[in-house]
């Protein structure tokens, strides 16, 4: 600004503008706000802040809800992700292009007269009002994408929707009034056809999948929807992108089988994120996925769903006391004259009818008395007493916690290490709601060692891209002590080192800080729950590091032993005349009982010698993943033309120098290819006890 | 002692019997990684804690402590390896009836081990002290392994002798003078005829430079020896010859420091790591002429020769004084005290800066005249 302005902005204002309003002219402007036009405005509320976020959001949003209607039904999930490039001719400088998402599941289906409700209405869900665990909650997210896409390119959002075998499916187009929040249909049709053929001969690649039965195959959708949404996007691999969700979507889901048809072509970056491109090549390898011309597929890892949630009432301790006042004026509404005593047991879990009279008891009403007679100060009383009372924590089979085995499965999966740990902690309470914490940590093998360790995050088997500082899991691991299980760890910051955290919370309502649902809000119940599943996988892998440091010693020393050997023995024949390879062998032998402790898991090639590789619970080692000692140099036999003997197992071939690491990567796969059907195997056999550890 | 058939014949038997030893040690370990017993070889230990200081003779002994060198240990596994390296290269060596310096001994046991890419020896500093543990372990001297050290140390002076039969005589060295040899013993080095009255011994080549090119032995009538530093073994064998076989008093020349007592120590009452050997290296008459602490002033020697003493030289000072065969000579006591308390060590060459000749002509004859030396 200029001197002159800068002065007239100091002075005090001289004019008077326009009178101030008052109450009746500011009454004229007092009107409803609908709730989309505030989303509207709002957008980054929803996870929509950018064009790359809104391509995330939209495919997250849809594959929540396949989910969750798959898992509903009882049915093993089969989805098909699908980004078409409406603009593959655009400029390279353009900054976003205009794509089609679409998600087919072969889910339930959709009603006919509930698909403009789901659709075109913000906050319309089947999920809001119950206690039950699923990975949508608010009502919102489907909708808002579709509102999105209305507001980038105009275009309405295309539903296939067949709820019923053998029946016609709906062919709706439609559009949300964000005035009005309701939606404006403007095609409505039934069709034969499910799912929509057109995608099936998208590319070479969807064609040849198709043709072996793996891509969109009519009799795997008996029933099903497909969502497609229009929107102005960008899409890009890396960190927060659609791959890194879908890859973790399948370590959470290992039951679900999830195909993912890329755009044509990835929008250029105008500033080339190394850090993310070098992340995609390492999330690309480290998934255990088949490629075909571009099309990608997250095989399906267990053949059993989660076991069924129940819906459950809210427990006394988490309620607040305007929502208990709420509840006894329902309560009398629809029970007409119901007595607390009732109200207690039949609106509340964890209330027997001892705890509910003793409740009465306690505020000093008899056990007759009436819900809608309760007056505020005793509803009061009856919330203090709720505090103090010992109640049975609320039913966990509302929750569906993925389970220390199908934990295990998913890492194994998802992620190339050497050591795999899972915990699976007992539901906890915040606020009255059953609760779960479960994590896991894979450690060593491919992943980068001097990097900061990786924390992927799950609520409810979604998950969570963004915000990870701001996340209650974030937290509780940089406030675990790493240090103590043999890993590095600046001060409160991750722990440094060749490691894979996962932290999965499941509960009937996941606090989320934001309605994009991005990071779980700060409760101490479930930091400390989430410390603790830390501090289990931790002191697992402490015993696991330690046991490694030591063999490895022993290894070494073994090393030491057999390397002297051979000019031991040539000395000593040298000297007396005695047999070379007879002072060999037995001073070989000598040396292998003395550092026995090394070949109890490793013979001498490497390979695994126990049938089982890891002897404690929720663990898994891949001991073919252990990177070699550094410097290491195999043993020597003696020197070949001293030791005729025939047959004797020599350790060092031809290129007898080399470090161990050659001829490794075909053992290692073959091995992890083992193992992992191995946990598929055990994983089926364990069906409907997913949280018992102790299989292996 | 000239060499006859006689001493061929014993020459053989020694080295039978030193091959016996060799083959009886290596055998025992053959035996034990046989019979699945853990290989292990017995070292009279060469340290500190198992050398006793025999008052009586006035000389440091070796104990009866022994080490045990198992080769399933981290710690002695490349040691036992070695050990075992060089027992076969000595008895090589023997039987091909060669002697050979330490270091080609150790360039002929130098590989790679098969299969890796570790040295069996890196460096010679490893492969030395390896022989001299061959040496303990097998009660047998270094020449009958038939290893030599590399000539060090120089002697001129009225003396001549016969070395493998040829006669040197010393007086005739020109300025480099006769390099002495590691192995001196009578086999090898008679003394023919010798005027001498005394040896003497000064710490290094330059200082004794100055004392041969100013004609000092002849002057004095003695022989002039130096030995590179801490002499060596064949340097000190040769002056405990002098000093027990002719009867000749050794005096030496050294620096007024921490280094220079530890010389004299070593000269007098024998090493540690060498102990064992002692009877036939130490000199118990040997004297300590200078320089003393006490120099700076007699002499009134310039500000410019003092070097101050470091930490390292104060704390070494004190373990000598502390050395058993030092702890109880007042004179001793007294000399380090006075090095303490100058706060400054002194070399030989200081003396230069009174005069170039000042050390050969006035400083070592007056003392000498007065008897002026520790003992
Ligand atoms: N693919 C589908 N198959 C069957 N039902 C579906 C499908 N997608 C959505 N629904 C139904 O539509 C409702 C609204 O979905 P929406 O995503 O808008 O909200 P939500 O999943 O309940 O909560 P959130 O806003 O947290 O996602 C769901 O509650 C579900 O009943
Ligand atoms: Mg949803």
């Amino acid at each position: 600004m200029t001197a002159k302005e800068a002065v007239a902005m100091a002075e005090p204002r001289k004019k008077k503008t326009a009178p101030r309003a008052d109450a009746e002219s500011m009454a004229a402007r007092q009107r409803d706000i609908s709730v989309s036009e505030f989303f509207a405005k709002n957008r980054h509320l929803l996870g929509f802040d950018n064009p790359r976020k809104a391509v995330l959001t939209t495919v997250k949003e849809a594959v929540d809800n396949s989910l969750d209607a798959c898992e509903e039904a009882g049915i093993l999930p089969e989805i098909a992700v699908i980004l078409e490039d409406l603009e593959p001719n655009r400029p390279a400088t353009a900054k976003s292009s205009r794509y089609r998402i679409t998600v087919i599941d072969n889910g339930p289906g959709i009603v006919r007269k509930q698909v403009e409700n789901i659709f075109g209405r913000l906050l319309y869900g089947s999920k809001f009002h119950r206690l039950k665990m699923s990975r949508g909650q608010q009502g919102i997210g489907i909708s808002a994408a579709g509102m999105y896409g209305l507001i980038t390119t105009g275009r309405p959002m295309t539903i296939f929707t067949k709820p019923k075998a053998g029946q016609p499916t709906h062919h709706i187009e439609l559009a949300m009034n964000t005035k009005t929040n309701r939606a404006e249909v403007t095609f409505d049709k039934e069709v034969k056809e499910f799912p929509p053929r057109r995608f099936r001969d998208m590319s070479a690649g969807t064609k040849a999948l198709a043709e072996q039965g793996g891509f969109l195959t009519e009799s795997e959708f008996p029933t099903g929807t497909s969502v497609s949404i229009e929107l102005d996007g960008k899409y890009q691999k890396g960190r927060g992108s659609v791959d890194e969700f879908l890859e973790l979507t399948a370590i959470a889901n290992p039951h679900a089988r999830i195909v993912f048809v890329p755009p044509t072509r990835v929008t250029e970056d105008e500033e080339p994120d190394v850090l993310a491109a070098a992340e995609a090549t390492a999330a690309a390898k480290a998934t255990v996925t088949t490629e075909t011309n571009g099309v990608i597929v997250f095989p399906r890892g267990v053949q059993e769903l989660p076991p069924e949630t129940r819906e459950i009432q809210p427990h006394p301790k988490g309620i607040e006391l305007g929502i208990l006042l709420q509840m006894l004026k329902d309560y009398e509404l629809a029970e007409k004259g119901g007595t607390l005593y009732n109200f207690l047991q039949e609106r509340f879990c964890r209330v027997s009818p001892q705890t509910a009279a003793s409740m009465c008891q306690a505020i000093g009403v008899t056990s007759r008395a009436k819900a809608g007679d309760i007056e505020p100060p005793q509803a009061e009383k009856l919330y203090k007493v709720f505090q103090e009372s010992k109640l049975a924590p609320p039913p966990t089979d509302c929750l569906a916690p993925i389970g220390v085995r199908q934990l295990l499965a998913g890492m194994l999966k998802g992620v190339r290490a050497e050591f795999y740990s899972a915990s699976s902690r007992t539901a906890e309470v915040y606020r009255g709601r059953p609760f779960q914490i479960e994590a896991a940590i894979a450690f060593g093998g491919e992943l980068p060692a001097d990097e900061s360790a990786r924390v992927i995050r799950f609520a409810n088997r979604v998950p969570l891209l963004f915000q990870q500082s701001a996340c209650s899991s974030f937290k509780a691991v940089t406030e675990t002590a790493w240090k103590n299980y043999n890993l590095q760890q600046p001060r409160g910051a991750l722990p440094v080192g060749p490691l894979v955290i996962m932290i999965h919370m499941a509960s009937v309502w996941v606090p989320f800080t934001s309605e994009s649902k991005e990071a779980i809000a700060d409760y101490d119940e479930i930091r400390k729950e989430m410390k603790l599943a830390l501090m289990e996988c931790g002191r697992k892998l402490g015993t696991y590091l330690r046991k490694r440091q030591k063999m490895r010693r022993e290894g070494e020393r073994r090393d030491v032993f057999e390397r002297y050997i051979g000019e031991i023995s040539k000395a000593i024949h040298e000297v007396t005349g005695q047999d070379q390879r007879k002072v060999f062998d037995a001073l070989l032998k000598q040396a292998k009982a003395r550092t026995a402790v090394a070949d109890q898991v490793l013979d001498e090639d490497g390979k695994i010698v126990k049938d089982e590789p890891m002897d404690e619970d929720g663990v898994i080692v891949v001991p073919d993943a252990i990177a070699p000692v550094p410097g290491a140099i195999p043993a020597a036999a003696p020197a070949a033309e001293a030791s005729p003997a025939k047959g004797a197992r020599r350790r060092v071939a031809a290129e007898g120098t080399e470090p161990r690491r050659a001829a490794k990567p075909r053992k290692a796969s073959a091995a992890r290819e083992e193992l992992r059907a191995r946990v598929a195997k055990a994983a089926s056999r364990g069906k409907g006890d997913p949280g018992a550890a102790g299989l292996f | 002692m000239a060499k006859g058939k006689t001493g061929t014949r014993s020459l053989k038997e020694r080295d039978a019997a030193t091959t016996k030893k060799i083959v009886d040690l290596v055998a025992d370990v053959a035996r034990k990684s046989l019979g699945g017993k853990e290989p292990k070889i017995d070292i009279p230990t060469r340290t500190k804690s198992n050398t006793i200081w025999n008052k009586k003779r006035g000389i440091l002994e070796m104990g009866d402590g022994v080490a045990e060198r198992p080769l399933f240990d981290l710690k002695t596994a490349k040691q036992f390896m070695q050990t075992m390296l060089h027992a076969s290269t000595i008895k090589d060596l023997i039987a091909a009836e060669k002697t050979s310096s330490l270091r080609g001994v150790f360039y002929k046991a130098k590989h790679t081990v098969a299969g890796t890419r570790e040295n069996t020896f890196d460096t010679q500093d490893e492969s030395d002290p390896i022989l001299e543990d061959l040496e303990v372990a097998l009660g047998a001297l270094r020449e009958e392994l038939h290893v030599f050290a590399e000539n060090r140390g120089s002697m001129v002076g009225n003396i001549t002798i016969v070395d493998k039969g040829d006669e040197i005589d010393c007086r005739r060295m020109g300025s480099g003078g006769y390099a002495l040899p590691s192995i001196v013993e009578p086999d090898v080095i008679q003394f023919k005829k010798c005027e001498a009255k005394f040896v003497l011994h000064v710490e290094k080549g330059t200082v004794w430079n100055r004392f041969n090119e100013d004609r000092f032995w002849e002057k004095h009538n003695c022989i002039l020896t130096h030995g590179a530093g801490q002499p060596p073994r064949g340097c000190r064998r040769l002056l405990q010859r002098l000093n027990q076989e002719l009867k000749l008093p050794i005096i030496c020349v050294l620096d007024n420091d921490p280094w220079g007592h530890y010389i004299y120590s070593v000269i007098k009452q024998g090493s540690i790591s060498l102990a064992f050997e002692s009877s036939r290296l130490a000199i118990p008459e040997a004297k300590f002429l200078g320089i003393r602490a006490k120099d700076f002033r007699e002499c009134g020697l310039d500000d410019a020769v003092k070097i101050e003493l470091t930490e390292n030289d104060v704390k070494r000072a004190k373990e000598i004084a502390a050395y058993p065969w030092f702890a109880g000579h007042r004179g001793w006591q007294k000399e380090i005290d006075a090095l303490l308390a100058n706060g400054f060590k002194m070399e030989v060459e200081s003396l230069i800066t009174k005069d170039i000749s000042y050390v050969s002509e006035t400083y070592v004859p007056e003392r000498l005249r007065k008897k002026d030396w520790l003992d």
